[in-house]
């Protein structure tokens, strides 16, 4: 297998992440001469916004899935996929922080968190050991700067700190995972490993041992349990718009590299991996949601339903299906865009509110009807009801399980649906049926927010109602991952 | 192309239900009066579906059909015969009646109309349904708007327990309902979730009687079956009026008919295999929920327990697998909906005036509001199995079925009836004859004009299926053939 290094038509393969590298820059350049500081997220966001639309008309990968730049990536519809979803979350998270104190009107902050989107984009397609490696790390660490971004706050900058420290040993395990495939095969190139694995000669019990120390990499991620106890929190005391950047964009990313990964190797070694990762679901499921049953405060209650979420969404990848991998692509969608409107929520909750506890949202629904009619969409999409994005994904995973002979899996996925119903309506029940002494202190949404809060609710209903398309998207990806 | 009536039916209350969010928050008679009329629209067309289907023809008609998720054979399929023909007009009757009742409402009618007509558009959808997966798509858009409705305007004391109670256990009925209905997917292999095309799927015995047991129970929770009957009663008392009558008179319905239309029709043999242990639980309803609402001295929970043992025939019929019992089974849904809408409004009417509801400290409230006392007297004769009201015309083919089928069972279940007469007769006696406590005296104030439509037209649909049984009896005759034929036309 040759790749060619370069040749012109290689551009549209990199198209978003090149122009996301000018966005970058031009960000920092106005924030330097510019005077009018609020401008600088609408640009990001604008910026954002146009670089989806120009992938979506420019950057389409053609019907032979190619490796592209000598192999380093792969210029595919998987890729395309994630991307879109990266930039979707991006553009929202950026309407989001725009009135976010210390934090909307710096140049540096709409810079990092491009970066980080541009490093994702790079994951998403990455085909290399190497690639991989230098996209998770050009992901990362604008991600640590960014949840340690309010200095002068101890929660953040703890944020920041256990994030840096998780993710630096995590992703020192994931490299040393990749540097024993590369002594044993001498390939980088993922799809020339495969080659060389299937070929046979290496131990199973080696294999495992590397699975299991990329999986480290890869689980930190997506938050999966066992690697999940940084999430809490990171979660809590990150910028929350920068909460919900990493709960969505950075977990779609690892989830792309995740299901690149084990489509690629687990048919040439072995089905116990299958146990392994529907372990790892199962637990992943429960534990979060089972901790989020405790919590009073909405971001950490959040962070334990997104760990739950990706447990969820591993079913689908454990099903080993083309269906199941693009029931995950669903999935993801689905959960990106409703978390997104949640924390859209809690953000301009706590502008007005300042508070994070679930106890103080009492009598949002008087306070804001609007809101809390949003937060309600939310919460039932992330709870799995009609005719909500949420349900449909869940039905998706939950065949696909049943579909590859899973029906174990499914139950476990189902009996952990009505635990995340339960704390889910617990918030519902503070936000409509609790009175407060604040209820005549309405909450002001700015126009940014409002445009972002329909954006998120409008995906969540066409999502969930009108699946269709979107499941033949998820399912084109899902086919050049086989 | 002609009009698409069903799809009307199941969408006037969304739509209207969304339009109504857009009214500001204040205009409350704005408010009422769309609610109004988005009722009337459902109820008028629901009749003229009821009216113009063709009964010589029977067989599913009205039928529209939409690709929905094409990959996985998922359509958006509607279509009313004898079965579920009953139950949209009934529907459609608790929604309007709903709404009178509920004029008084002032605390948000706003959210309160929105959320109601939410549940309203998925129990249509439910039973118009032809689609596995447009039946629990529309299944569960009727279970969660019912937290909300019972939580906010519920009951003080109880709400937020009951309200949460009631959301989990349907919560769980369905999910687990829906693994069945995936393992039927995916072992059919038809690459379908149509309905009529998985009854003639012929699913291996064995499969059916593993998976029978999943479906019909995850959908019997919500019929109230025995043992998991419990959220119910705290449910219907914990809501507000127009949603216990929403409740006891439409959902249960939704989950008993589903249990039908999933369990019973697509998986024949297992219906066959597990019937004695459903007879043998709603027999267990039929006595025990008429012998707790006996004990009870709060009005309303003798009214959702007499729920409990009513759906018990319910599905004591569906049990009996025979043509008689069906059909009785297919009538008591329609006339234990429109009996116990009429049984809550009337608890309703009540508790507005005395705000109490012990039953122990009412009485002599015939003499205040003779309309009303008349009306729980007509829903006590019907609930009593007495000939003359729709009660006679339902139970009738189900003990006449249920003789056939294990007359054991028919002899233990008719104490039910007698028990019901006992604890019906306690209530009228109680609280609407003998002396009226002193400080009720001259505090009674007259229902109004909308109430009394209400509790007459619940009344005179009761009386007018119990004297002339033909309006429904043989269509809902011929929807039952519809499953004796699936189940090899015993």
């Amino acid at each position: 297998m040759t790749v060619p290094t370069y040749s012109p038509s290689m551009i549209a393969a990199i198209l978003p992440e090149l122009l996301l590298l000018v966005l970058a820059g031009l960000v920092m350049l106005v924030d330097l001469v510019g005077q009018g500081r609020r401008g600088l997220g609408w640009l990001a966001a604008a910026g954002l916004a146009g670089i989806l639309v120009a992938m979506i008309f420019l950057g389409r990968p053609s019907s032979d899935e190619s490796l592209v730049f000598g192999g380093m990536l792969r210029h595919d519809w998987p890729a395309f996929t994630f991307k879109a979803i990266f930039l979707f979350s991006a553009a929202i998270t950026c309407l989001l922080s725009l009135d976010v104190p210390r934090v909307g009107t710096r140049g540096e902050y709409y810079s990092l968190l491009i970066v980080a989107t541009l490093g994702m984009c790079l994951m998403a397609a990455a085909s290399d050991l190497i690639m991989l490696y230098l996209a998770v790390e050009t992901t990362s660490i604008p991600l640590y700067v960014l949840a340690g971004f309010l200095k002068q706050d101890d929660k953040s900058a703890e944020s920041g700190m256990k994030y840096f420290l998780f993710g630096a040993l995590t992703s020192a395990v994931m490299l040393y995972g990749f540097s024993l495939l590369y002594g044993a095969t001498g390939e980088t190139n993922l799809y020339l490993l495969v080659e060389k694995v299937r070929v046979g000669g290496l131990s199973p019990w080696f294999l495992g041992g590397v699975g299991a120390l990329v999986l480290v990499g890869f689980g930190f991620k997506v938050a999966a349990v066992p690697f999940h106890f940084w999430t809490p929190d990171v979660y809590e005391g990150a910028p929350t718009p920068i909460t919900a950047f990493i709960s969505t964009a950075s977990k779609a990313a690892g989830f792309a590299i995740l299901v690149r990964f084990v489509l690629a190797f687990l048919p040439s070694v072995g089905v116990y991996w299958t146990a392994v990762l529907a372990a790892v679901a199962t637990a992943t499921m429960s534990l979060g949601n089972l901790l989020a049953l405790t919590q009073s405060n909405i971001k950490r209650l959040l962070a334990y339903s997104s760990i739950a979420h990706a447990g969820y969404a591993l079913i689908g990848l454990v099903a080993l299906t083309e269906f199941g991998a693009a029931s995950l692509v669903f999935y993801l969608a689905a959960y990106v865009v409703t978390n997104l409107a949640a924390f859209a929520v809690v953000i301009l909750f706590a502008r007005s509110a300042g508070s994070d506890k679930i106890a103080d949202y009492a009598g949002l629904s008087r306070r804001s009807p609007g809101l809390a009619l949003v937060m309600l969409v939310a919460m039932l999409s992330l709870a799995g009801m009609p005719p909500l994005a949420g349900f449909v994904a869940k039905v998706y995973v939950f065949a696909a399980a049943v579909e590859s002979g899973l029906i174990w899996l499914a139950i476990v996925g189902v009996l952990n649906a009505i635990v995340g119903l339960y704390y889910y309506l617990t918030v519902l029940k503070v936000i409509y049926l609790y009175r407060s002494e604040d209820e005549n202190k309405p909450i002001l949404v700015p126009r940014t927010y409002a445009l972002a809060l329909v954006a998120c609710t409008l995906a969540i209903l066409v999502l969930g109602i009108a699946s269709a398309p979107w499941l033949e998207r998820a399912l084109q990806s899902a086919r050049s991952l086989f | 192309m002609t009009l698409p009536v069903l799809s009307i039916i199941v969408f006037t209350p969304i739509v209207a239900g969304m339009l109504i969010l857009l009214i500001p928050g204040d205009r409350k008679r704005e408010v009422r009066l769309a609610a109004l009329a988005a009722s009337v629209v459902a109820l008028g067309l629901s009749l003229w579906v009821y009216l113009t289907y063709d009964r010589s023809a029977g067989g599913y008609q009205f039928v529209e059909r939409a690709s929905w998720i094409p990959r996985l054979g998922i359509s958006y399929y509607v279509g009313v015969d004898g079965m579920n023909l009953p139950l949209v007009l009934l529907t459609g009757i608790v929604m309007f009646t709903g709404v009178l009742i509920s004029w008084g409402l002032d605390d948000r009618p706003r959210e309160f109309f929105a959320f109601l007509f939410i549940l309203a558009t998925g129990v249509f959808g439910v039973f118009v349904g032809l689609d596995l997966f447009h039946l629990l798509f529309f299944y569960e858009i009727a279970v969660f708007p019912m937290f909300l409705l019972i939580a906010i305007w519920g009951w003080q004391v109880t709400r937020e327990y009951a309200a949460m109670k009631l959301t989990l256990y349907l919560f769980i009925g369905s999910v687990v309902a829906l693994v069945g209905i995936l393992a039927m997917y995916f072992t059919s292999g038809l690459q379908s979730f149509d309905m009529l095309a998985l009854e003639q799927a012929n699913f291996a015995p064995d499969f059916q009687r593993t998976w029978f047991p999943m479906v019909f129970f995850g959908f019997a929770v919500l019929g109230g079956i025995f043992p998991f009957h419990n959220w119910s009663p705290d449910g219907h008392v914990a809501a507000p009026t127009a949603v216990s009558m929403f409740h006891a008179g439409v959902l249960m319905k939704l989950g008993a008919f589903a249990a039908l239309r999933v369990g019973i029709m697509l998986l024949p043999e297992g219906a066959k295999f597990w019937s004695p242990l459903i007879l043998g639980l709603a027999t267990v309803n039929v006595v025990y929920g008429a012998l707790i609402a006996m004990v009870q001295t709060d009005f309303k929970y003798v009214i959702g327990f007499s729920s409990v043992s009513h759906m018990g025939l319910v599905m004591l019929g569906f049990a009996t697998l025979n043509r008689d019992g069906l059909t009785g089974a297919g009538l008591q849904m329609f006339s234990h909906g429109v009996m116990t809408a009429l049984f809550f409004a009337v608890v309703g009417m009540v508790y507005d005036r005395a705000h109490t509801r012990e039953i122990s400290k009412l009485g002599g409230f015939s003499k205040a509001m003779p309309l009303v006392a008349l009306a729980f007297i007509v829903g006590g004769l019907v609930s009593m199995g007495m000939p003359g009201f729709s009660g006679f015309v339902a139970e009738f083919p189900i003990f006449l079925g249920l003789w056939r089928a294990q007359p054991i069972v028919a002899i233990i279940a008719a104490l039910g009836i007698v028990i019901t007469a006992a604890y019906i007769m306690r209530v009228i006696g109680r609280v609407f004859f003998g002396s009226m406590p002193a400080e009720f005296e001259g505090h009674i104030s007259p229902i109004n004009n909308l109430d009394r439509i209400a509790l007459v037209v619940l009344a005179g649909i009761l009386v007018l299926v119990g004297i002339q049984p033909a309006v429904m009896a043989p269509l809902v005759q011929s929807g039952a053939d519809n499953v004796i034929r699936l189940l090899g036309g015993a």
